[in-house]
């Protein structure tokens, strides 16, 4: 009597019910299954490297890693003080030059200018941070090293705010458009002029999602390799004040690189030991940063 | 640019690369670099993209799916450097239990290229699929359309522009790979033949490792070798760029 027959039609016996074994609903749970098992096939590399870092990185730590200078080969002991050292100051003299150049050229991008000019230049950045690092990286030694004929911690550090700049003024750029108009038109309605606009409300506003994106630049430069390579390259030894720093510099990265493919046991753990402090690093940003992107000040 | 000069255009064809006799050709590490990215590809397209589709539709709870998300993503920030030393001291003594491979090759590093791609596919198809508007997806199932079909012919089509500029953004970072690649690849500067056990080389890591060492004319080389690269992947982003931005007029 409710049979959920319908009459016949030119299409043959006609079902509501849904019918568990037609072709159309096999294919979409086959194909459910598959998209399941990819999902799951993408995470799997990441937790077995995390489990990896944790179990192999967390053993080769102690305190003299962060104080002693690489040892030679064969050699127990020692750390990568001065390899923690180099990267902090490449990492800032990276940050000291992309930072203000980035935060600028957004608040030019989303506050002053709407036309063609802020497309291109948007258009420019993006393909920037596709640059290869190690492009970056040759890029510096022609501008740096062979200019001052040395590799320096400050062709290492402009090497990477070339690679911080892109990040940094994409994610200014899309925070500032989150602030909604009505709080500019609010603060020109009271008759602050463009300038006090940016500077006293725009930018406080969007201030802690730059914040957040400056520290994404600051890790993802942390854990940057190729650029390095041959602008700062590597050294058993403290960076050199008296020289200005103008010689070469020890790195996380590159010790990982160095330390990665030698066949001497105590420096591979070291490897795994710098590897660890770099991965704990992006996760620790990474999460900040989801943290911070969730509360939002308007 | 003297090696410009010195080698003209044969440069990118000839094979043999010899400091020791000035003589200079990229062809084997342009040829690594193309294979390598390509197998990545193939490995990394039809995985990111299930992930995408996967992530996009309401399979699992918000919470779950937004942690899912975030782990995917959290692929693309782990440091290359990172993924190399992984790669030799796991990956390879995996690999060589079950595959004629012998140590450093093209398949482990083809790998480690897959892995880390995938999330630029599958973060960037899933906001091209989930920007495909809402009444498409509920138009094709009003008309009786089953899940995968309104995917397949409907939403996948629309957001296609979208999908192909991640996958192109992929592809640009895959040429461009530097540390993990130099890692696992061998860096043999033979013309292989095709054959992802043996020890191959690319561009990018003929650069790591001999820039810091080479003087006079084989600075030149690289220098010119780097140029060709820079290029290369100037195309693939600036036509991905492309294909992204009219993703976000649509």
């Amino acid at each position: 009597m409710t049979s959920p027959q319908l009459e016949k039609s030119d299409y043959g016996e006609i079902s509501l019910k849904r019918n568990p074994t037609s072709p159309r609903t096999l294919f979409g749970l086959v194909m459910s299954g598959i998209a399941g098992l990819f999902t799951l096939a993408a995470i799997i590399p990441l937790l077995i490297i995390l489990s990896y870092l944790i179990t192999k990185g967390v053993s080769s730590l102690s305190a003299a890693v962060f104080t002693e200078l690489p040892p030679p080969p064969l050699v127990d002991g020692g750390g990568f003080g001065n390899a923690i050292l180099g990267t902090v100051l490449m990492v800032g003299i990276g940050a000291l030059i992309s930072i203000p150049l980035g935060i600028m050229a957004a608040i030019y991008l989303s506050e002053f200018n709407e036309g063609k000019a802020a497309e291109w230049i948007r258009f420019a950045t993006n393909v920037l941070s596709g640059v290869p690092s190690i492009i970056v990286g040759v890029f510096a030694y022609g501008v740096i090293v062979l200019t001052f004929k040395s590799y320096s911690a400050w062709a290492g550090g402009f090497a990477l705010s070339i690679l911080m700049l892109p990040i940094i003024v994409r994610t200014t750029d899309e925070s500032l458009k989150l602030v909604p108009q009505d709080v500019r038109q609010a603060s020109v309605g009271i008759g602050a002029n463009q300038y006090q606009t940016v500077l006293q409300v725009v930018l406080p506003a969007a201030l802690p999602a730059i914040i957040t994106g400056i520290t994404l630049a600051i890790a993802r430069a942390a854990g940057e390799t190729a650029p390095l390579l041959f602008t700062a390259l590597f050294t058993q030894f403290w960076p050199n004040w008296d020289a200005l720093l103008a010689e070469p510099t020890a790195s996380l990265a590159v010790l990982v690189y160095n330390f990665a493919i030698v066949p001497f046991k105590n420096q591979q753990e070291l490897a795994w030991g710098a590897a660890f402090i770099l991965v704990i690093l992006v996760l620790f940003t990474s999460v900040l940063s989801r943290v911070a992107t969730a509360k939002r000040t308007y | 640019m003297p090696a410009i000069k010195e080698f003209g255009f044969g440069f990118i064809t000839t094979s043999s690369w010899n400091p020791v006799k000035d003589q200079y050709g990229v062809w084997p590490a342009i040829y690594g670099t193309v294979i390598s990215s390509f197998i990545a590809l193939a490995i990394s397209v039809p995985i990111g993209l299930g992930v995408a589709i996967f992530l996009s539709e309401d399979y699992l709870p918000p919470a779950v799916q937004r942690i899912t998300v975030f782990l995917v993503e959290l692929l693309a920030a782990i440091p290359s450097v990172v993924y190399g030393l992984w790669g030799i001291f796991v990956l390879i003594p995996f690999l060589k239990g079950f595959t004629p491979l012998k140590g450093q090759g093209m398949l482990p590093a083809a790998l480690i290229l897959s892995v880390m791609i995938l999330p630029t596919i599958a973060a960037i198809g899933r906001d091209a699929i989930t920007n495909v508007e809402s009444g498409m997806r509920q138009a094709a199932l009003g008309l009786g359309a089953t899940r995968w079909e309104a995917i397949i012919q409907i939403i996948l089509p629309a957001a296609s522009s979208g999908i192909i500029g991640g996958i192109m953004l992929a592809l640009g970072r895959a040429l461009g790979e530097t540390m993990a690649v130099t890692m696992l690849i061998g860096n043999s500067n033979r013309v292989a033949a095709f054959d992802i056990f043996a020890p191959s080389n690319t561009v990018s890591s003929l650069l790591a490792n001999q820039f810091a060492e080479a003087s006079g004319l084989q600075v030149a080389a690289l220098m010119y070798a780097a140029l060709i690269l820079f290029f290369i992947t100037l195309v693939v982003n600036v036509l991905a760029q492309l294909f992204v931005t009219r993703l976000q007029r649509i």
